[in-house]
């Protein structure tokens, strides 16, 4: 065995790396360790009860994989068909190109709470009340609901979804596109049947990380459709809805009785961080699977 | 007594005598007074040349010296570079490929490319093959599958696939796959295929059959092929145009531009003086 010689950038890196290995242990132990004793079949599949100091967390997990399925489906075909344009169409130099990527880069930084509110101003009052208005509805999507907590986290989640698929679509190589060229396809057929099927695994890598932001973000959706208690389900896209994350929020922050919701607690938090696993988990299968078709042609 | 003569002057099968092919010769394309820039550098300085149809015409030249940028001038592959602009003319058949009127998607299908670098798409054998025609809208799935084995007969390498049409083309060697890259420019029957330095990376023996099918191929298609092999050249075109640093030295019947050139310069390069 080779002998490990004592310096101290090594020591110091260690260090580090091994803190961050304990940390993350010390979470995951604690939360596993704490919250998998509150797990029941009827914690999973009934609403919360009696000021939420008992019951389960159903309407949350329905609300949170719900949330996250329509932010998918808005965030993913914006993001992509923009990624195709920045990466394909646009010129560099134009100042639209630069706008759109001076623009795609702040909203990364924007914090998420400034999210929440641009959802409550834009989505809600504005085209909510506007839609309300103009098909002469009553208050129908001029209020917070799922269609808009929806779309704010598909705001947010927009810069992950563009950046990391137009790295993607700049990693087909160029041999592809000159052979497709040069079969006498367009430019769009040639990103059509030969990049885009080329970039998907990478498209569904920039899905992968905007649900796991997705699940997790909890005040982007204060504002803009979760509800603090409700105890039936949603069922049309104007319906506010319970959400993991917020409920967290809510009965750490607003509970009666603290003791009795801390168990109820710690479930919460194991069955919000499982949710993002398996979301996570479905979204990487898929990739797989995707790049295994691809490889057998 | 013909056949004699024939014999004595043609040691090449595939010499040209110009007697009896002066008189039928159909020019497929032509430059004229070409100019290809990149920004401000000029790459090709004002180039005429004639391309005969069903003939082989090979362009030789120390790197640099703009036969690439020539040959991807002939199907305006050039276009997707943004600094790339011409002058002069190039005709198809007559036509100025350059004219706002033609549609370049349509140029391209007219005339097919093979890169220096094979280059399948990760896709089955059969469905790089049956990718042009899927692009030109052709639906018919007997008719796709008939024409993918006739361009993969063509192309000399249907024994090789034919029992593995649906094994990724990747998975195949680097000869094979530019075989399979001429069969897939095959299927959409091109009138020109331009070829750019199609053997330089690959060995002696998938050379050998590359030149093979070149030599066959010519019967019913024209022939451009980019070479840095002056052997090659000699083997397998019939005119032969040397460049250096972006000018047209010297063009002619290929026997004639190796056994007695007229430029000194030619008579340097294919001597091996320099490049």
């Amino acid at each position: 065995m080779a002998k490990v010689r004592f310096s101290f950038p090594t020591a110091l890196t260690g260090a580090m790396t091994l803190a961050i290995v304990f940390i993350v242990f010390a979470i995951l132990g604690n939360i596993i360790w704490f919250g998998h004793a509150h797990l029941s079949w009827e914690f999973l599949t009934t609403p919360p009860k009696e000021g939420m100091t008992a019951g389960g967390i159903f309407p949350a997990i329905f609300g949170t994989v719900l949330l996250v399925f329509l932010m998918t489906i808005a965030v993913v075909p914006i993001g992509v068909v923009t990624a195709i344009y920045l990466s394909e169409y646009a010129r560099e130099t134009s100042p639209l190109t630069r706008l759109v990527r001076l623009a795609v880069s702040n909203l990364a930084g924007v914090p998420s709470i400034v999210f929440g509110l641009f959802g409550l101003g834009f989505f809600i009052q504005f085209l909510g009340a506007g839609m309300d208005r103009a098909l002469h509805l009553d208050l129908t999507f001029g209020q917070p609901c799922l269609l808009w907590a929806a779309m704010t986290l598909a705001v947010l989640n927009m810069p992950v979804v563009i950046v990391t698929t137009e790295e993607a679509l700049k990693q087909v190589p160029e041999d592809y596109r000159h052979a497709s060229l040069a079969l006498g396809a367009s430019k769009w057929q040639t990103i059509w049947r030969v990049i885009l099927p080329q970039a998907l695994p990478g498209v569904l890598t920039g899905a992968i990380l905007a649900i796991s932001r997705g699940a997790g973000e909890v005040a982007p959706i204060m504002f803009t459709g979760a509800a603090y208690f409700l105890p039936q389900l949603p069922h049309a896209l104007s319906d506010q809805f319970m959400e993991l994350g917020y409920h967290v929020y809510v009965m750490a922050t607003q509970s009666p009785d603290v003791e009795a919701t801390k168990p109820i607690l710690y479930g919460t938090v194991f069955v919000l961080l499982s949710v993002t696993f398996l979301l996570n988990l479905s979204a990487i299968a898929l990739r797989s699977a995707l790049r295994r078709r691809f490889q057998r042609g | 007594m013909i056949a004699l003569a024939e014999k004595f002057m043609s040691p090449k099968p595939n010499e040209v005598l110009p007697s009896k092919e002066a008189i039928l010769k159909v020019i497929r394309m032509e430059a004229r007074a070409l100019s290809v820039f990149y920004g401000n550098s000029e790459a090709i300085k004002k180039v005429s040349l004639e391309i005969e149809a069903n003939k082989v015409t090979a362009l030789i030249g120390p790197s640099g010296c703009g036969k690439s940028t020539f040959l991807r001038a002939l199907n305006r592959m050039n276009d997707l570079i943004p600094t790339c602009r011409i002058q002069g003319q190039i005709l198809l058949d007559g036509k100025d490929i350059y004219h706002p009127d033609m549609d370049v998607v349509d140029l391209r299908r007219r005339i097919g490319m093979i890169f220096q670098k094979s280059n399948p798409f990760p896709k089955s054998v059969f469905e790089n093959v049956a990718y042009g025609l899927r692009v030109n809208g052709m639906r018919d799935k007997g008719k796709i599958a008939e024409i993918v084995e006739r361009s993969l007969k063509r192309a000399a390498i249907w024994d090789e696939v034919k029992d593995h049409l649906e094994r990724n083309a990747l998975s195949f060697s680097g000869g094979q796959q530019q075989r399979l890259c001429i069969a897939r420019a095959l299927a959409i029957e091109p009138e020109v295929i331009l070829m750019d330095e199609p053997a330089s990376a690959l060995d002696p023996i998938s050379t050998a059959k590359i030149e093979e099918l070149i030599f066959e191929l010519k019967k019913k298609y024209t022939i451009v092929i980019v070479t840095h092999n002056m052997q090659q050249a000699a083997r397998i075109s019939d005119y032969t145009g040397f460049f250096l640093l972006g000018d047209l030295v010297e063009f002619g019947v290929t026997h004639d531009l190796f056994t007695k050139p007229g430029d000194k310069r030619t008579e340097d390069y294919i001597t091996g003086r320099f490049g």
